[in-house]
């Protein structure tokens, strides 16, 4: 393994106390100094900053980029339009998943692709695989820096510092070349918490005075950073799935319930599209749901799910969830014992904790 | 460096338990150097009364937002008592490590088994040296 890389943030993050991980090989704050309780808190009810200069951003260029991009993707991308953003998994042909993806559309031979950090080298060799026609692909990711402001008051804050009139600016839309702050960025109304707010990328030189921008701006907003163990939280509560754990090479988009991204229909072919209608014919033995302790107990990655004496499934992911006040977890069941049974339970270390079903998302931000 | 809370009349182990002798049990529980590095509790799992925990032995688990650690048991006994009160208020360990966060009593079997832990200034070493790494 390489060295860790560091952030043009990792001052920042030293600065305010923020303790230092390695995840996949960078060097970012998994929680600050107020605890991730109060950061997942602060971004439900306030604002928070989050350094994500760890995802990789991918341009296609050329006038078959779409063409490629519609061949790559499991969804259907014929109807984006300049400056809307599209969410969708990349599959394997037999519908495995590389990763998911936000596709920004710049124009219709532009397009920008944001990727998971860990998948950056292999999306890239993947796309390479999958190349033909006029396509330019560039690996972007060294030049940005990327941070995500997130919560209620993200608007407030962002609108001091920058021209740009981002009430306006619908969810899943961005612009490029706003100046916020005098940094030139792409600015979009995106995230990964289940809130409102904003991603927003720029040139790792100018990446410390963007920190700083916002950073001051926000005093008056009680702006708070927050680091990945919040940040992970905050998707979990709001069921975004996360590669490795709801996503991944032996799991479909489909058996984790992203099928409004899965478009069967495209006209054109896609990876990945024969098998997934094939498994939509079959059904599926391992579905994604929502569970929810019934008693005290942590649901973790990788603990068994059991109705009865029989093992049904696994939890992708779980965690306390401070904002419900609950035990929550995603977790991959058979569909047809699920709906047999009322109650489920978790195994913890050998022992059986009640759990029940329960709808998905666990937290809906009310608009 | 950050200010963690030391305190007289308990011995400490390597793994940041903490044992304070009463007569013919002790208490034990977590130190506030350890507390803090697990952030936020959220989950005790207890052992059960009248179980023999061994020193150096797994004798119950801490859960925080994030991690799952267990506390293992400073000295051999019998646990006597269990606190219960962390069953609905784990946080109890984050807010007073060794007052009304001790997690269980045991009876002592073995006195010289206190005298081989770290007391107070020791303790204070070690934890220093952990942080400068």
């Amino acid at each position: 393994m390489s060295e860790a890389k560091k952030t043009p943030f990792y001052e920042k993050h030293v600065a305010l106390e923020g303790k230092i991980v390695d995840y996949s090989g960078w060097l970012l704050p998994v929680q600050f100094p107020q605890g991730l309780v109060e950061e997942v808190h602060a971004t439900r009810r306030k604002a928070t900053l989050f350094d994500v200069s760890h995802m990789g951003e991918v341009s296609v260029e050329g006038k078959d980029a779409e063409a490629f991009l519609q061949k790559v993707v499991t969804n259907d991308i014929s109807g984006l339009k300049d400056g809307a953003i599209i969410y969708s998994p990349v599959c394997y042909p037999d519908g495995g998943v590389v990763d998911d993806i936000l596709i920004y559309r710049i124009n219709k031979n532009n397009f920008f692709l944001v990727v998971n950090a860990a998948n950056t080298d292999k999306d890239y060799d993947w796309f390479l695989e999958n190349l033909s026609g006029d396509v330019e692909l560039q690996n972007l990711s060294p030049h940005f820096a990327q941070l995500a402001l997130q919560g209620p008051e993200s608007v407030a804050i962002l609108q001091q510092i920058t021209a740009e009139p981002l009430a306006e600016m619908k969810y899943y839309h961005f612009k490029k070349d706003v100046a916020v702050a005098g940094v030139k960025c792409i600015v979009s109304r995106t995230g990964y918490t289940g809130e409102d707010g904003f991603e927003v990328y720029c040139s790792n030189d100018e990446a410390p005075s963007l920190w700083d921008a916002i950073w001051e701006a926000g005093q008056k907003h009680d702006l708070s950073p927050a680091g990945l163990g919040a940040r992970d939280v905050l998707r979990l509560e709001a069921a975004m799935p996360l590669y490795g754990h709801e996503l991944e090479r032996e799991i479909t988009p489909l058996q984790a319930r992203l099928d409004r991204f899965v478009a069967l229909e495209k006209p054109v072919s896609f990876n990945g599209q024969e098998a997934l209608r094939r498994q939509k014919q079959e059904g599926m033995k391992r579905l994604l749901f929502g569970l929810e302790m019934l008693e005290r107990g942590v649901p973790r990655e990788g603990y068994p799910v059991t109705a009865g004496e029989e093992e049904i499934g696994w939890v992708s992911s779980g965690s306390y969830s401070p904002t419900l006040d609950k035990f929550i977890a995603m977790a991959f069941l058979d569909p047809e014992v699920v709906k047999a049974n009322e109650e489920l339970k978790v195994v913890i270390r050998s022992r059986s904790y009640r759990a029940r079903t329960t709808k998905l998302p666990f937290y809906r931000r009310e608009k | 460096m950050m200010d963690y809370k030391i305190v007289d009349g308990v011995r400490y182990t390597q793994k940041h338990e903490w044992v304070r002798p009463e007569g013919e049990t002790a208490k034990v529980g977590l130190s506030d150097y350890a507390q803090d590095k697990l952030g936020e509790i959220v989950f005790v799992e207890l052992p059960e009364v009248g179980v023999e925990v061994e020193a150096g032995k797994s004798s119950a688990v801490i859960e925080s937002v994030k991690a799952v650690a267990d506390l293992y048991a400073p000295i051999d006994g019998k646990v006597v008592e269990v606190n219960e009160e962390l069953l609905d208020q784990p946080e109890l360990i984050n807010s007073d490590p060794y007052g009304e966060g001790w997690v269980y009593k045991v009876e002592i079997r073995d006195g010289n088994q206190l005298e081989i832990l770290m007391d107070k200034k020791a303790y204070e070493v070690f934890v220093a040296e952990e942080e400068e790494e």
